[in-house]
């Protein structure tokens, strides 16, 4: 088995409070589902949208980052899969793509040589 | 833990009820801002951590902390709340104040304060049944416009247009000034009965749609019946004639989803918990003079509820009251039901007369059920060449899949029928 981090970007807001809540409980039972099955190895955080960027030898710091809104990452997850075709396939129940998001998905490197 | 079923509906009315206290009217939008972060916050970190111990409590918490930093950071850019005076602008009351106004007891008071603004009398009556269901209901625009089959375009400028209004009435109506209160209270029992019928009569294909607006019409009628003020006698005709009818529900659609006609409806299927429950708001709603068209509607559904059949029922009784019906609130549909009582209890031709004899029936002429009614009499009288017709003018009418398919079907009964003789 090996890590791969699943990374979730943008995420259509504006919608009613229903169709939030149905979005969530799918969020729920997807992670459920990967935990059953034993993918999760660190089911991760929620990232706040906005923070600080800290830039160059001067050490700049900025609010940000001032991506567009579909290219935030919202929170992140530690999965582990056989390799990375098993990997984005699993990635391909989140919820994130019903709602105009995407999941980036990232083997860790391994160490090993 | 799974969140409760419509919980975030449910409560972002409790919460756009609060913070436009706190806010004032005309920040009606900044309010459902707010709302808007709170969910968007409670989605982010619900799933990954799981549903908080109270997510209610979570989410009131979100939204006053987000109130917090909005007033402290727009403190000199806006106008709030006339009503709080100077009390949100100094930070040595700003907290406690605003601390205060999310108490539970207040926020019961925010949503019939809010209920009470949404019917206010420039808004008209369709507006207000739509305004309460989008800001105290927590439907989106587009669902609104789903539930009533209307268009978005048109339902977002429905509500905007009594927003406008409600925004420019400069506050909340003030729910503790008795006579104020009593004075508005017909037209909110008034938006409530609306957004129940349309719910059980409504056009909406949705079955789920149609039975959440029966819900959330019991469960605003239900905070009218907690304050002392608004649990008048005709509150509780009304939350009677809810529960009689809602308790009918279950029947009307059969076990394949189609539509079954009143008097072939699997009457063990009726909620019996919810007829008993109508009965007993119907026998509270009986203290005073006052008699309302609730109170005799919700007659009416009762002694359909204690009936076993067609055959046993109370039809004189259920005539009778809907000539006090039309007594009190004479309307078209009023009269087309009288006319089937009539019919039922003294035989389809005495109905067919009384149908023909509705004086403005042309205001029925695009009801689907009004040639429905002219079908089924002239069926049951043998004329199945006429009631074929009426069939068919009613089929052209319908307004779902459910509707049509029935008609179609009593179109093939009259059909075979004539086939046959």
């Amino acid at each position: 088995m090996s890590e791969y981090v699943f990374l979730y970007r943008g995420g259509e807001a504006g919608r009613s409070p229903e169709k939030m809540q149905q979005t969530m409980q799918k969020w729920m039972a997807w992670f459920k589902e990967l935990g059953q099955k034993g993918h999760i190895k660190d089911q991760g955080q929620p990232l706040e949208r906005s923070g600080k960027l800290v830039k160059g030898t001067k050490k700049t710091v900025t609010d940000g980052p001032f991506a567009e809104a579909k290219d935030i990452i919202g929170g992140y997850t530690l999965i582990e899969a056989r390799d990375l075709e098993q990997a984005a396939e699993l990635s391909k129940g989140c919820p994130i793509l019903e709602v105009e998001g995407s999941v980036e998905v990232r083997p860790v490197m391994k160490l090993n040589m | 833990m799974e969140p409760s079923e419509h919980l975030f509906r449910h409560e972002a009315g409790r919460m756009v009820a609060a913070l436009t206290r706190i806010f004032g009217v005309h920040n009606l939008a900044l309010a459902e801002d707010v709302v808007q972060d709170a969910f968007c916050r409670a989605l982010e970190v619900w799933k990954f951590r799981s549903t908080p111990e109270n997510p209610s409590a979570w989410l009131m918490a979100t939204a006053k902390n987000r109130a917090l930093d909005v007033l402290r950071r727009e403190r000199t850019a806006r106008t709030y709340a006339p009503e709080l005076g100077r009390l949100l602008e100094s930070e040595w009351t700003l907290a406690p104040t605003v601390e205060e106004l999310f108490a539970a007891s207040a926020i019961e008071d925010d949503v019939l304060r809010m209920m009470f603004s949404c019917c206010h009398p420039r808004v008209s009556e369709e507006a207000q049944v739509a305004l309460v269901l989008h800001i105290l209901c927590g439907f989106s625009v587009g669902e609104v416009a789903s539930a009533f089959m209307s268009s978005q375009a048109a339902m977002a400028k429905r509500i905007s247009r009594a927003k406008g209004t409600l925004a420019s009435s400069k506050k909340l109506f003030d729910i503790a000034a008795p006579r104020d209160l009593a004075a508005r209270l017909p037209a909110v029992q008034r938006a409530l009965y609306l957004l129940f019928n349309e719910g059980y009569h409504g056009a909406s294909p949705e079955l789920a749609v149609r039975a959440d607006l029966c819900q959330e019409a019991m469960r605003l009628v239900a905070l009218l019946r907690e304050n002392s003020l608004t649990a008048t006698p005709a509150t509780y005709g009304l939350s009677a004639l809810m529960c009689l009818h809602a308790a009918r529900l279950p029947g009307r659609i059969d076990a394949v989803g189609e539509l079954r006609p009143f008097f072939e409806q699997d009457r063990s299927r009726w909620d019996r918990t919810l007829v008993a429950e109508g009965q007993r708001l119907l026998e509270h709603s009986a203290f005073g003079p006052e008699l309302t068209e609730y109170h005799v509607e919700a007659a009416i559904a009762w002694a359909h509820a204690n009936a076993h059949g067609a055959e046993d029922t109370d039809w004189p009784m259920i005539v009778s009251l809907y000539d006090k019906l039309m007594a009190i609130r004479p309307s078209p549909v009023v009269a087309l039901n009288r006319a089937i009582a009539m019919g039922q209890n003294e035989g389809p031709l005495r109905g067919l007369q009384e149908l023909h004899a509705i004086s403005n029936s042309e205001r029925l002429a695009s009801y689907p059920f009004y040639h429905a009614a002219l079908g089924e009499f002239e069926h049951r009288d043998g004329k199945n060449d006429a009631a074929a017709e009426h069939f068919k003018a009613a089929l052209a009418l319908a307004r779902n899949p459910a509707e049509r398919h029935f008609l179609e079907q009593r179109i093939r009964a009259c059909e075979g029928a004539v086939h046959a003789g």
